[in-house]
């Protein structure tokens, strides 16, 4: 169960290899968490994660299968996960692709990869888990967005967009949820230097991820619904959505 | 107002039927969402535990606890404020039989009349009797009378096989004293039998003592404590240096008929009505926050006379300061807060100066701590051992509080400690079997007594009260 200062027991991560949710659950350990269950595509990458996180203090670490773009196998999954261990406090929808965006545009089937990936996987198993945790009677859903989900930019529109899709996805489920003990809470952060933009040179007000990290475990203390990191770049945010498209345009970002 | 008066309580919907309800206890965190059903027969409560229903059930008092008790998750709750009848009332031996969804304050405004008090009193009267008992309560005449359940002579339970049972301390005492505190989990508490104290007046002969520091008043207390039935210590834990543990004790016993005027002597037993005032139903977050907190701690602490002598105080200015606001839980915010009490033996009082000196020293917004000194208790959960104990109000949601209260813990279960359950809302699970040596044998008792694990809550799942830890 969660605690009154929103530290978690139990947490389920989809996308296990993922840096920010490993960072976010090296902080959950020093609080409270000891059972882990790591979803992803790589057995070896997750059990070499999962070895690290019992040398950190959690004592059930589980590895398991999942595949974000396979919708078939989501409901199966989630019953098995939830069938086979106790209640689980936090779901961490933590898998993406960046894509490529300047080869994908190019190539119809890898757009839709993108897209089958990020949102229409994402929808798919956010289904079932927000109804095994309403089932639960209580439970935080975090979901991974962009801040290039607040605006399409021509230098990546298609992860952009699908982002853009889960991001409002996920903000209407969470006013769904309400009143049902399940929270839904969104990350916002801009870039974030982790392996997945490794092969990219940093961007202004770069962040670490454990700074996203931090900024996670701040906003469950706080029960907040949208979790920007850093947080001023809501603010930078908030003045580039509302520049005329012709200027945001020839901005280039 | 009735609104916001049956989401606090967990009442259900105005047809009586079972409804989906999100419960919190009175510090208002962590909200779970529950089937809650408000039976008002006993034949109701039993076919709500045959139904077993798939993620277990636990009984709802009046939701005092300040944590995840009264609470489950995905499951039922049984709301037993319903059930709040007395069946008999001995008058001459003080021995009063009555449901256990009747509140401490229905209870005192019955018995008062008749020259009868409460055995003991918690610092709020809207609790229930079961609530008492699951918790087994203190008050502030732990020193001399013990806890609640050391007043109960017998309890009609209705255990999670389905069987209705009578436990007392002579007959059926395993299943009694796992009741007593066990935090609901050995089954629904129908009826309670107490026993009450006479009283000849519904006053209280108040010594009050303005201290410098904590030195001071604990020294006050170990050395005077004796004289007086009640006995309890205000202590503005924000102040440092010199001020540390500056406090207010008061300490007091019922008065007798001789010592009120006697134009007031013909309305001794006379209590007033309850709550007029409630707060406002959206209170923005951070309200209490360092700044505020130190000027309302220093207002009560000046306040105060430096000393009185034999003031004569009601019952409700003595033990329920705080009932005359209705949902004062609310000033805390959105956010809630959470209430740290901890016990620790005579010989490791320097745990509360240590914890106290942190608190004022980080600046850590804590409103008025509450100070006593205890005697023994007999459940194996039951809170109460020889000792100190600290109570303190800090609101949720500021960074690194975690941290710190757990540090606290540390320090308390290293002393032979305990925090006490019904306060509780975010320790460690690892650590109750540290403060709680007797959690194995209880467990043992309970899981004969429960063996289908029908009993469950929210707390349970927490701490893991049940499962081996
Ligand atoms: C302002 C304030 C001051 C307080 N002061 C004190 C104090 O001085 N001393 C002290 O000891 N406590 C104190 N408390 C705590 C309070 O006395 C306990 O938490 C008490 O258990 C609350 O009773 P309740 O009826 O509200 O029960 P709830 O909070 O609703 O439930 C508490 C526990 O009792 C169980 N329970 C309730 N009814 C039954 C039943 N019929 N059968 C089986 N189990 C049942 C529940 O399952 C739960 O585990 C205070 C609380 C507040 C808000
Ligand atoms: N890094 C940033 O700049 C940044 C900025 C904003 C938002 N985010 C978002 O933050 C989240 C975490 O990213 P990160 O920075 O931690 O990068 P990361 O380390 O690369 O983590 C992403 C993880 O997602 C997994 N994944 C991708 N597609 C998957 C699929 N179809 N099924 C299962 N797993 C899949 C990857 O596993 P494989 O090894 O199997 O590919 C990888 O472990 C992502 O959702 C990302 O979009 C990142």
């Amino acid at each position: 169960m969660k605690n009154s200062l929103g530290a978690v027991q139990s947490v389920l991560v989809l996308g296990g290899d993922s840096d920010i949710a490993f960072a976010t659950l090296r902080e959950l350990i020093c609080a409270r968490t000891r059972t882990i269950i790591l979803a992803g595509r790589s057995p070896e990458r997750l059990e070499a994660r999962a070895a690290d996180l019992r040398e950190l203090g959690a004592t059930s670490v589980e590895v398991t299968h999942f595949d974000g773009a396979d919708t078939g196998s989501h409901e199966a999954f989630v019953d098995q996960v939830f069938s086979h261990n106790g209640d689980v406090d936090l779901v961490f929808v933590a898998f993406g692709t960046l894509g490529s965006q300047m080869e994908d545009e190019l190539d119809r089937e890898r757009t839709l990869t993108v897209i089958q990936s990020n949102y229409v996987g994402a929808v798919s198993v956010l289904i079932p888990i927000a109804a095994a945790l309403k089932h639960q009677g209580h439970g935080t859903i975090v979901v991974m967005s962009t801040v290039a989900a607040e605006r399409p930019r021509r230098s990546n529109y298609i992860y952009g967009s699908s982002k853009a899709g889960i991001d409002w996805f996920a903000q209407g489920l969470g006013d769904a949820l309400k009143g049902s003990g399940v929270n839904v809470m969104i990350v916002r952060p801009g870039f974030v230097k982790s392996k997945m933009t490794s092969h990219m040179e940093d961007a202004p007000l770069a962040a670490t991820p454990e700074e996203v990290a931090q900024a996670i475990v701040a906003g469950l203390r706080r029960n907040h619904e949208m979790v920007w990191v850093p947080g001023k770049i809501r603010w930078v945010m908030s003045v580039l959505r509302h520049l005329p498209r012709a200027i945001f345009r020839r901005l280039n970002l | 107002m009735l609104k916001r008066l049956k989401s606090m309580t967990g009442m259900t919907g105005e047809d009586g039927l079972p409804a989906q309800r999100l419960l919190t206890g009175w510090g208002r965190t962590a909200p779970t969402l529950a089937t809650v059903s408000r039976p008002t027969t006993e034949a109701d409560i039993s076919r709500l535990m045959t139904a077993s229903p798939e993620r277990g059930l636990i009984a709802r008092g009046l939701g005092r606890s300040y944590g995840d008790p009264a609470q489950n998750a995905g499951g039922s709750v049984l709301d037993m404020t319903g059930l709040n009848h007395v069946h008999h009332f001995d008058v001459e031996n003080g021995l009063i039989g009555v449901e256990a969804g009747l509140s401490l304050q229905q209870l005192t405004s019955m018995v008062l009349p008749f020259g009868f008090f409460l055995p003991v009193s918690p610092g709020t009267q809207f609790v229930t009797v079961g609530g008492a008992i699951a918790s087994d309560i203190h008050g502030k005449n732990h020193h001399v009378d013990g806890s609640f359940c050391n007043h109960v002579t017998a309890i009609d339970i209705l255990t999670p096989t389905g069987e209705r049972q009578t436990a007392s301390p002579e007959q059926n005492a395993g299943l009694f004293w796992a009741t007593a505190g066990g935090m609901g989990m050995t089954g629904i508490i129908l009826r309670a039998t107490l026993k009450l104290p006479r009283v000849e007046t519904s006053r209280i002969v108040v010594d009050t003592d303005r201290t410098r520091d904590l030195d001071e008043v604990m020294h006050l207390q170990q050395s005077g404590d004796e004289r007086y039935q009640y006995s309890v210590a205000w202590v503005d834990c924000m102040a440092r240096g010199s001020s540390l543990g500056r406090s207010i004790l008061m300490r007091g016993n019922h008065a007798m008929l001789q010592d009120l005027k006697s134009g007031e002597r013909a309305t001794a037993l006379s209590t007033r009505p309850g709550p007029g005032v409630t707060a406002p139903p959206f209170v923005p977050p951070g309200l209490l926050r360092t700044s505020s907190v130190k000027l309302l701690n220093q207002a009560w602490y000046r306040k105060a006379p430096c000393q009185e002598r034999d003031a004569l105080h009601t019952i409700k200015q003595f033990f329920y300061p705080l009932d005359w606001i209705g949902e004062w839980n609310r000033f805390h915010g959105p956010l809630g807060f959470l209430q740290y009490q901890f016990v620790v033996p005579d010989t490791r009082h320097d745990i509360v100066r240590t914890i106290i000196e942190a608190l004022a020293d980080g600046g850590w917004p804590s409103s008025l701590a509450v100070l006593k000194r205890m005697g023994p208790a007999r459940g194996p959960l039951s809170f109460a051992i020889p000792g100190w104990t600290l109570a303190v109000d800090i609101p949720a949601g500021i960074p690194d509080l975690n941290e710190l209260l757990d540090h606290f813990d540390d320090l308390v279960a290293d002393a032979g400690g305990r925090i006490y359950l019904a306060k509780d809302s975010r320790m460690r699970p690892e650590l109750l079997p540290v403060m709680y040596p007797q959690l194995m044998s209880w467990r043992d008792t309970v899981a004969q007594i429960d063996p289908q694990r029908i009993m469950r809550s929210d707390l349970d799942r927490r701490l893991r009260l049940r499962a081996e830890g």
